[in-house]
């Protein structure tokens, strides 16, 4: 039997104590995109961009969360390094054996995918960080409801993409 | 509460040292457990690789024991997010449609464009950053209609079903151990 998951997701869970007791900050990914998301608009289009709403109740500004994203890059990518997992892949083994070794369509397909995500995480509220560990951890009835959608979703189009074959 | 804690949580700057402090060590997690791969996340989501339960599950029993002994010494306190069937379910499956078409999502990208993943670098985040974008700018529509479609009755499992919070979080961290067994049972 191999423990690293359980190692991993215990070191999860005493992290976001910490979040918890020296941030008083539940950990969370997805609201830090939609931050970085209003300084590149706001870079190209000018102030205008905070007069909307959204940008109102999530500042395009570097705060605890952008941090911690950037941070969650350095962590894996130093972890990568030390144990020798670190490789540049353009195209993940699994998409390539089914869908071939083409690298724009992996793009094309990986740049939609992150548009579907990037909009279904701020529509919910959160990711598989902010509802699917912190918010069930906390009992949040949003957050139990909203990782059962994630996953029931996340199957069924993994099953309509890579086919229902064994 | 703590004074110390107090002053800590006000400090801007020593807060966000804590925030990627605490990313790195959650990036590290993320690596070790292997998450941080579009073929471990498609694994999981085709059901053939439970590495994503086995980690979440643990975070979650770990996470809830810890934090609501805080809460009952008074130093931690919660927050929940809002949620209605129009914001949580909608938003889930869209979710979930982008989960499985982009393989990572918005934490374990972070961890794959770190560990060298390209296709998370240059497809995934340009893509949640322009979904991100566009969802900020229907805001205002959404929020006005569909975000507030069937609100949910309570914020919390416990205040559903009007018992302590440890009636719950007992019983889950059992659930969750039952669980993971049978995971194990089954060699998956």
């Amino acid at each position: 039997m191999d423990w690293t998951p359980y190692i991993a997701g215990a070191g999860i869970g005493v992290l976001s104590w910490l979040a918890f007791l020296l941030s008083d900050r539940p950990l969370g990914c997805s609201t830090a995109y939609a931050r970085t998301s209003g300084m590149i608009e706001r870079a190209v289009r000018g102030k205008v961009v905070l007069d909307r709403a959204y940008y109102k109740q999530f500042a395009p500004r570097i705060d605890w969360e952008w941090m911690l994203v950037l941070g969650v890059v350095i962590g894996a990518g130093a972890t990568a390094l030390l144990t020798g997992a670190f490789a540049l892949v353009w195209v993940p083994p699994t998409f390539e054996a089914a869908f071939g070794p083409s690298v724009p369509l992996r793009l094309a397909v990986a740049l939609a995918g992150g548009v579907l995500m990037g909009i279904g995480s701020r529509w919910a509220g959160g990711c598989t960080s902010g509802h699917g560990i912190s918010g069930t951890l906390q009992l949040a009835l949003s957050s139990w409801v909203a990782v059962f959608v994630f996953f029931a979703s996340g199957i069924l189009f993994a099953f309509l993409l890579y086919g229902v074959r064994p | 509460m703590n004074e110390a804690l107090q002053r800590l949580r006000g400090n801007a700057p020593a807060q966000l040292v804590l925030g990627l402090a605490i990313g790195v060590g959650f990036g590290a997690c993320l690596q070790i457990a292997g998450v941080t791969r579009y073929d471990v996340i498609l694994g999981q989501l085709l059901l053939t690789d439970f590495t994503v339960v086995k980690v979440m599950l643990t975070a979650v029993a770990v996470g809830t024991v810890g934090v609501y002994l805080m809460r009952g010494a008074g130093l931690a306190d919660l927050h929940i997010k809002p949620g209605s069937v129009g914001a949580t379910v909608v938003g889930g499956v869209i979710f979930g449609a982008g989960f499985a078409v982009l393989g990572y999502c918005p934490g374990t990208v972070a961890g794959a464009v770190g560990s060298g993943a390209l296709d998370a670098l240059v497809g995934g985040v340009t893509g949640i950053l322009i979904g991100a974008g566009i969802f900020a700018a229907l805001y205002p529509r959404l929020e006005a209609s569909v975000l507030r479609v069937g609100a949910l009755p309570t914020a919390t499992i416990p205040d559903l079903l009007r018992v302590s919070p440890w009636a719950v979080v007992v019983p889950l961290v059992l659930a969750i151990a039952v669980v993971l067994y049978g995971i194990e049972l089954a060699g998956l």
